[in-house]
């Protein structure tokens, strides 16, 4: 699978139309988006913004081994954000630590390691803006493959996982009594973040990803009346953010990654001004 | 009062449903359960057993380790030491303390009932109203009142089809009149299942009327039997010191001179 990620310009000469590589990229953000609803509502539920946000700024260590490895970069990344998702959940368990404190600790400890690691890699570190705030124009159907298949296959996991990670999202304990085996699904979870953060970088960047994740559940939150409403108006507003956002980038000519969360933001600005009708 | 239930319990074979349940079959039997968190000995040599049919309360001081225990008897927590009998098939109906919802999770009432699986959705509303929360039924979780929740608490361990309910401080957060009529509920629930019921309450008067027998706990058992025996018990009065009429208004929650013991947080 080619890496493809070195280049940076958008629609090189002989490799496609003007067309394809904005069909390309409305394709790959909206894929990302459609992970990323029903994700970044449990992201939410569960109050792992940090969570997410620390396996984002890992994945530069993963972009960075991956390339002196000579793997495909989504491996590279996909391993460190798994192993760092482990890490994590081990180490929350021992509880010696606040949990923000020992996310903050990982989640710049790994960025650092990531761009120190960069800095010893000459192609790399010319590249470094696209890994930190994506790279959407620039997708090939390599990295769409990845995008849908690893997409469909973390969204079939975590409708598999649905109803026991629903359960002990409500109470912990309740639903460990009812039967839900709490510290498995836990670590499934987290390992399908990984699989998103790796799904997700190429559109908005590491930095942006827990944007793109939290942002269009927190707008859909208001019309939503059941958990599964929310994770998909979730989805469709993240479409949607896509959408504005590659317009605007394309009529602006501002970054793409950073013009769809801006999108994602006023949606969610917009969901709060929305009268609705009875609370809850 | 005890008498009351008392009798209930004995008689509750001949008036509810035929036989579907064993009277006195030991549902949970922990012998001798020690356990250590961190440095703090929390329980100390606990014997507890619950049968079914019978309402068993813990009772306790705060700190006393009521909640650690129902940990243990649920199979939440390991103990260090002591022997634990409990049927891995029993089915047990779990009312935890609190239920905190995070307000961004869109939650009806009737969602988070069915999400203790069997049964359809007719169920649900069946067990509602038998709590005496039908109305509750669309409304988000977030928005009920106290007295609204305990009842849908109530309702979500009774939907396990129970023989064993175990509830951790069932009144909290519920009116004087409220926490009558729940424990009353209670007592009732019993009689028509003939579960076992193991619950956590830190006041006994409250529950004298609704329980066959009351286990008093600080770290060690420090008394036990029926609730009339156990309130005039010179380790419950020592514990409790307020419970005697004379001495109620400067006496303290916790008891530094009794005879189980009390300073556990200070010399563990």
């Amino acid at each position: 699978m080619p890496t493809a990620t070195v280049t940076t310009a958008p629609a090189k000469p002989g490799t496609g139309t003007m067309d394809d590589f904005l069909l390309r990229a409305l394709a790959a953000g909206v894929g990302a988006a459609l992970v990323a609803g029903p994700f970044g509502s449990f992201v939410v539920w569960r109050r792992m913004a940090y969570f997410g946000d620390t396996l984002a700024h890992a994945s530069l260590l993963g972009v960075a081994l991956g390339f002196a490895l000579h793997l495909n970069l989504a491996v590279g990344v996909l391993v460190v954000c798994a192993g760092v998702a482990l890490l994590l959940l081990a180490l929350q368990r021992r509880k010696r630590l606040p949990g923000d404190a020992l996310l903050g600790i990982l989640s710049h400890g790994a960025l650092s390691l990531g761009l120190v690691t960069v800095a010893f890699l000459e192609t790399l570190r010319v590249d470094l803006i696209s890994y930190l705030f994506g790279d959407v124009l620039a997708v090939t159907r390599a990295d769409l493959f990845l995008i849908y298949g690893g997409g469909l296959a973390a969204l079939a996991a975590l409708i598999a996982l649905w109803k026991p990670l629903l359960a002990m999202t409500v109470h912990e304990e309740l639903a460990r009594v009812e039967g839900v085996r709490v510290d498995l699904v836990q670590a499934a979870f987290v390992l399908l973040l990984a699989v998103v953060v790796a799904v997700m970088m190429k559109v908005v960047g590491m930095l942006l990803i827990t944007a793109l994740l939290i942002i269009p559940a927190a707008a859909a939150r208001r019309f939503a009346r059941s958990p599964e409403a929310m994770a998909l108006t979730a989805a469709l507003l993240g479409c949607a953010a896509v959408g504005g956002g590659l317009w605007a980038s394309l009529r602006w000519d501002t970054p793409a990654g950073p013009s769809i969360v801006v999108a994602a933001t006023a949606l969610f600005a917009l969901s709060e001004a929305v009268p609705v009708r009875r609370p809850g | 009062m005890p008498e009351k239930s008392r009798n209930a319990t004995l008689a509750s074979p001949g008036t509810s449903r035929p036989c579907d349940w064993q009277r006195g079959r030991p549902l949970l039997d922990l012998r001798g359960v020690s356990v250590t968190l961190g440095a703090t000995r929390v329980l100390d040599t606990v014997d507890l057993a619950v049968a079914a049919g019978e309402i068993v309360t813990l009772i306790g001081p705060n700190g006393a380790g009521k909640t650690t225990l129902l940990r243990v008897a649920l199979g939440l927590l390991r103990p260090d030491r002591g022997e634990l009998h409990l049927d891995p098939r029993l089915r047990v109906g779990y009312m935890p303390q609190r239920l905190a919802v995070d307000p961004a999770l869109p939650l009806t009432v009737r969602r988070f009932l069915s999400m203790a699986a069997t049964g359809t959705g007719d169920r649900v509303e069946k067990v509602l109203a038998r709590v005496g929360a039908p109305r509750t039924l669309h409304t988000p979780i977030q928005l009920i009142s106290g007295g609204e929740l305990q009842r849908v608490l109530l309702a979500r361990a009774l939907l396990r089809d129970p023989e064993l309910l175990v509830l951790d401080e069932p009144s909290q957060g519920v009116d004087l009149a409220g926490q009558e009529e729940l424990f009353a509920l209670i007592t009732g629930i019993r009689d028509e299942r003939g579960c076992g019921v193991l619950m956590v309450s830190h006041d006994l008067h409250l529950v004298m009327s609704s329980t066959d027998r009351v286990v008093c706990l600080n770290r060690t058992v420090c008394c036990t039997g029926a609730p009339l025996a156990v309130s005039s018990d010179p380790a419950y009065l020592r514990l409790f010191p307020s419970s005697l009429p004379g001495i109620a208004l400067y006496a303290h929650r916790h008891g530094h001179d009794g005879a189980c013991e009390t300073g556990d947080r200070h010399d563990g």
